[in-house]
């Protein structure tokens, strides 16, 4: 097992830097003037940046409390071990369900999980993987039907939750595979 | 029903305090919780501009476009009611493409273009056809390769190895999109939600 992490740390930092430098030599030899066009394109990155910030305070303030509060304690003890067994923290869980509903708030509680149980921690890592198989589907939903004002979206949720509640028993198993 | 789940938050945590007797630390949490949300972001900025200057370029080379090109024999198989050269495979390939990179900007924007080419071929306005359904099942899924905002978080927290992720992340996004294609495929053919089924424009 002990060559398996570095095997999963070769192959994302592989398909991680096909992106970060293919990209740009592909870019290169199509004529494109990288340097500028990179730079034209960074600059956004402070925009979505700055647009995030509200949504951070506004979670993390509520999360911070909720914490402080020993609330997360309730929870936990509520919580039926098997679920914990799992690997799935109350953090990971509040990340679950916060998931489908806002796309910033649960960056957050990712956030929240980091600067908690440390960015290495098995805890961050399928907060992440979850993060990163799941959709704010809720969200997306609103905004897609209500541009074009359906009403009745028939299946589209269902289908969506679905396809979240599978993200998550993937990122689960891949996880305590990978990483457990 | 974020309304809801934050005011919630707030509430649920004072009245809970109050009886735990953590109102004090409650009100540091809220204050340290701020200043932390600031600097959170700013630890973002630098992965962000990096991805979205690898973006621009991706977009600029025609990269994004022979993506477009490459996803169309998937598009047919999703999408059999829509006709061959419709502007909406076009716009849906695009969005698509988008929320494979994570182009959440112009993910949002292309998805409500494709939205609307779909509805031009929708006889019950107002009701969701199954082509839209398959499409937001598809979207809802997660299609991001690289869940560059996770890494980006990892990587400002310290992590040793941020990109570890990615991997299983790639791995567990395409078992939620297949189940997803699979569960809008099977509940369009259920008796319940089958009496709405259109698309293919009635004469």
């Amino acid at each position: 097992m002990s060559g398996l992490p570095d095997l999963v740390s070769v192959a994302s930092g592989a398909v991680f830097l096909s992106f970060l430098v293919g990209i740009p030599v592909y870019g290169f030899f199509k004529g494109v003037k990288v340097y500028e066009t990179f730079v034209d394109g960074a600059r956004e990155g402070f925009d979505v940046a700055v647009r995030i910030i509200p949504y951070l305070v506004a979670i993390l303030v509520a999360i911070g409390m909720f914490r402080a509060s020993g609330a997360m304690d309730l929870i936990t003890s509520a919580m039926p071990t098997a679920v914990r067994d799992l690997g799935i923290s109350p953090l990971v869980l509040s990340l679950i369900l916060m998931r489908p509903l806002s796309g910033s708030a649960s960056l957050g509680i990712l956030a929240e999980i980091i600067s908690s149980s440390g960015a290495d921690s098995y805890e961050a890592r399928l907060a992440a993987v979850i993060l990163g198989s799941t959709e704010t589907t809720l969200y997306v939903i609103a905004v897609y039907f209500g541009a074009i004002s359906v009403n009745r979206v028939r299946y589209a949720v269902h289908a969506g939750l679905i396809a979240d509640a599978a993200g998550v028993c993937a990122a689960v198993i891949l996880c305590w595979v990978f990483f457990g | 029903m974020l309304n809801v789940i934050w005011l919630a938050l707030l509430v649920g945590s004072v009245v809970v305090a109050v009886f735990t007797g953590h109102t004090k630390d409650v009100v540091i949490a809220a204050t340290d919780s701020a200043g932390s949300a600031f600097k959170l972001a700013l630890g973002f900025t630098g992965i962000m501009a990096l991805w979205l200057g690898i973006m621009k370029i991706a977009e600029h080379s025609g990269l994004i476009e022979l993506f477009t090109r490459a996803i169309a024999p998937v598009m047919r198989f999703l999408f059999p009611n829509i006709p061959d050269r419709h502007p909406a495979l076009g716009s849906m390939a695009m969005n698509m493409v988008a929320n494979m990179f994570g182009l959440n900007n112009a993910a949002t924007p292309l998805g409500i273009r494709a939205m609307e080419d779909l509805e031009t071929l929708n006889t019950r306005k107002g009701t969701a056809t199954d082509a839209m359904c398959m499409f937001l099942a598809v979207n809802t899924s997660s299609l991001q390769l690289v869940p560059a905002g996770a890494i980006a978080l990892l990587a400002a927290g310290g992590s040793a190895d941020p990109t570890i992720i990615v991997f299983p992340a790639l791995l567990a996004t395409t078992a939620s999109t297949v189940c997803g294609v699979v569960a809008a495929r099977r509940l369009s053919r259920m008796a319940r939600f089958r009496e709405d089924t259109q698309e293919v424009p009635e004469k």
